[in-house]
């Protein structure tokens, strides 16, 4: 992303959103709930990016800090009952700021442990922390453990969903491009280097680390009042190898390639479900002759992981030629 | 106390499963530094070898029966040591001289691959292990139950640790998987071939895994495609805990998570007993990072 445009970029799509929430309305619904998964996608996405693109760290717990903003901001919303247009509103942005705020928390206390390890025992780690924070939640009956948690409100709307996923990218993007930022990119390229140049790696990864924590858990909150029904086994592993593969897929550290990745593979699960939804085509007796289509989502995601890494390491969407 | 006991008995059978899945773990961390993160899948796959084995040789052999019980492990080591070194052969050497990362997302590629491609064959449901061993009558020793399951667990993964040492420290084969442990370039300067050495690990680790998870479905006879994937994990962490690339390590460190997840899940709480390990894990980064028996590396620039 070209920074001088960022500002622009940020109003823009601010605008955009606001517009486009107007005339939600006239969507089919359907459509809407998938348009809600690809701004949540893309704020989840952009902001691994910054730790395990930007910062060459491998965080394999993101939705596990979601899970912790979408709850936090769940139990905030329902204290109260029906409001007015604007007080809803602001009750929903304080509730979405505090759940990024738990997650950013949670990210600090995982994070100054386990960021001086190298990278691999960190993505063991950050997979164990989302198990820790799936099983507490199974143990809260303050939150419906393992039945689960309504959302009374279903607050979550264009404006909120494209208007943060804008606000992440412009954050991320003016971040790692700054000044400061550059230590980020220091510490990815090389750790030892950047630290004889006197750069605190420990202090840029913990950052990257609770930065990125924050925006997953706003993006919890939109889920949580987009979906209106919380249970702990839907923030698990699988859910954040989802967001591991959108960074991977658009090249680890191309915030553009990211959005596109978290766009195609939001979209991907809903064209299979259509595919394998056909009930006749010509030249097949069966009916729903595609209906095994729909359980190979997580096959191709797989294969697209591995066949990625052996012939196009640096991602889909990435056109550059890194550096190395 | 007799509970006491008993809660020890379990735990070592459980840490003793572990540790089977750990030794391979460590064995590829030991020669390439690199988590092979498939690797709690080839345990599934041994289950599932070992389930679609037993009625085939029901046919030749009296099923449940020790002989016919030990061909199954057999025949399934050895379908999960093929499966191994060629997972490492298309998958993994291609990437030797990649960053590691690219390493480790093709190993959560190829874990993923495995259980969903199972999910698909196999089914998601889970599925009933079949009785390939004659079960005895529990025996019953001042108070303490024990079952003859666990006390064939415990046998055969002694037989297995006992076995690997001798691979590892006697064999010709050994001597090259510890040579290039401890420098693949000398190592292969003085002619070992390198390659060969790394598929044999696989091999061995896979073989390994597979045993573990015929005795895991023997033990809790419900095995599906997902059944590796905690075990696998739990299985990590007592690699790490123990020193990862030391193989006395992770067996000892198999066996403490085994009991100390049993102890806890019997004394504390049991809704909490799958976050124990990973809590094990932090505190041992945070403590001792190279592990209880590991030696402590230092990074040269």
């Amino acid at each position: 992303m070209n920074f001088r445009h960022a500002k622009t970029f940020l109003l823009g799509a601010l605008a955009a959103s606001f517009l486009a929430a107007l005339v939600a309305s006239r969507i089919n619904p359907y459509w809407l709930y998938i348009f809600y998964d690809i701004g949540i996608s893309i704020v989840m996405a952009v902001s691994l990016n910054l730790i395990n693109g930007y910062t060459g760290q491998f965080s394999l717990g993101h939705a596990g800090f979601m899970a912790v903003g979408a709850y936090t901001s769940a139990v905030i919303t329902n204290q109260f009952g029906e409001l007015n247009f604007f007080a809803a509103n602001g009750i929903f942005a304080v509730a979405l700021y505090a759940g990024g705020l738990a997650a950013a928390l949670a990210g600090l206390l995982v994070g100054i442990p386990t960021l001086r390890l190298r990278g691999d025992y960190l993505a063991i780690v950050t997979l164990g922390f989302g198990e820790i924070i799936r099983v507490i939640l199974q143990n809260m009956d303050k939150v419906g453990a393992a039945r689960g948690l309504s959302v009374n409100h279903g607050w979550t709307n264009l404006f909120w969903t494209f208007g943060l996923a804008a606000v992440t990218i412009y954050v991320v993007a003016s971040l790692v491009n700054s000044t400061y930022g550059r230590g980020f990119i220091a510490v990815h390229d090389d750790e030892v280097a950047a630290e004889a140049m006197g750069i605190n790696t420990t202090k840029y990864k913990v950052t990257a680390f609770v930065i990125g924590a924050f925006f997953a858990g706003i993006a919890g909150g939109l889920y949580a009042h987009s979906k209106q029904f919380l249970t702990p086994g839907g923030f698990g592993f699988m859910q954040s190898i989802t967001f591991v593969v959108m960074v991977i897929l658009g090249g680890m550290g191309n915030t553009v390639g990211v959005i596109l990745a978290a766009i195609l593979l939001t979209l991907l699960p809903e064209g299979l479900r259509m595919l394998s939804g056909i009930e006749h085509l010509p030249g097949f007796t069966a009916e729903r002759p595609l209906g095994w289509i729909g359980d190979t989502r997580m096959i191709i995601y797989s294969l697209l992981l591995i066949v990625l890494m052996l012939t196009r390491p640096q991602g889909l969407f990435s056109f550059r030629r890194k550096r190395n | 106390m007799t509970e006491f006991l008993q809660q020890l008995i379990n735990g070592l059978a459980f840490g003793s499963i572990l540790a089977l899945i750990a030794l391979g773990y460590t064995m590829v961390y030991g020669i390439l530094r690199f988590i092979n993160f498939a690797h709690g899948d080839v345990f599934m796959l041994g289950a599932f070898a070992g389930f679609y084995l037993a009625p085939k040789i029901a046919v030749v052999l009296p099923l449940p029966s020790i002989a016919g019980a030990f061909v199954v492990l057999g025949i399934s080591m050895a379908v999960c040591a093929a499966l191994g070194v060629l997972i490492e052969r298309f998958a993994y050497r291609p990437l030797r001289k990649r960053p590691k990362l690219t390493v480790l997302i093709t190993a959560i590629g190829v874990s993923l691959f495995l259980e969903y491609a199972g999910q698909f064959f196999f089914g998601a449901a889970p599925k009933k292990f079949p009785d390939i061993l004659p079960v005895l009558p529990i025996t019953k020793i001042g108070g303490l139950s024990l079952n003859s399951n666990q006390i064939i667990v415990l046998a055969v993964t002694l037989i297995l640790l006992l076995a690997l040492r001798f691979i590892v420290m006697k064999t010709r084969i050994g001597t090259a998987m510890r040579a290039v442990s401890f420098n693949p370039e000398a190592a292969a300067l003085m002619g070992v071939n390198t390659d060969v050495v790394i598929s044999f690990t696989f091999a061995l680790g896979s073989a390994l895994a597979a045993a573990a998870g015929i005795l895991w479905a023997i033990n809790y006879p419900s095995i599906d495609p997902l059944m590796g994937i905690l075990p696998g994990l739990k299985a990590f962490v007592a690699a790490v805990l123990g020193g990862i690339g030391n193989l006395p390590g992770a067996a000892l460190g198999g066996i403490i998570i085994g009991v100390t997840e049993t102890l806890v899940s019997g004394y504390i709480s049991s809704t909490y007993r799958d976050a124990i390990a990973f809590a094990v894990l932090i505190l041992i980064l945070l403590v001792k990072p190279s592990g209880l028996l590991g030696k402590k590396e230092i990074e040269k620039v």
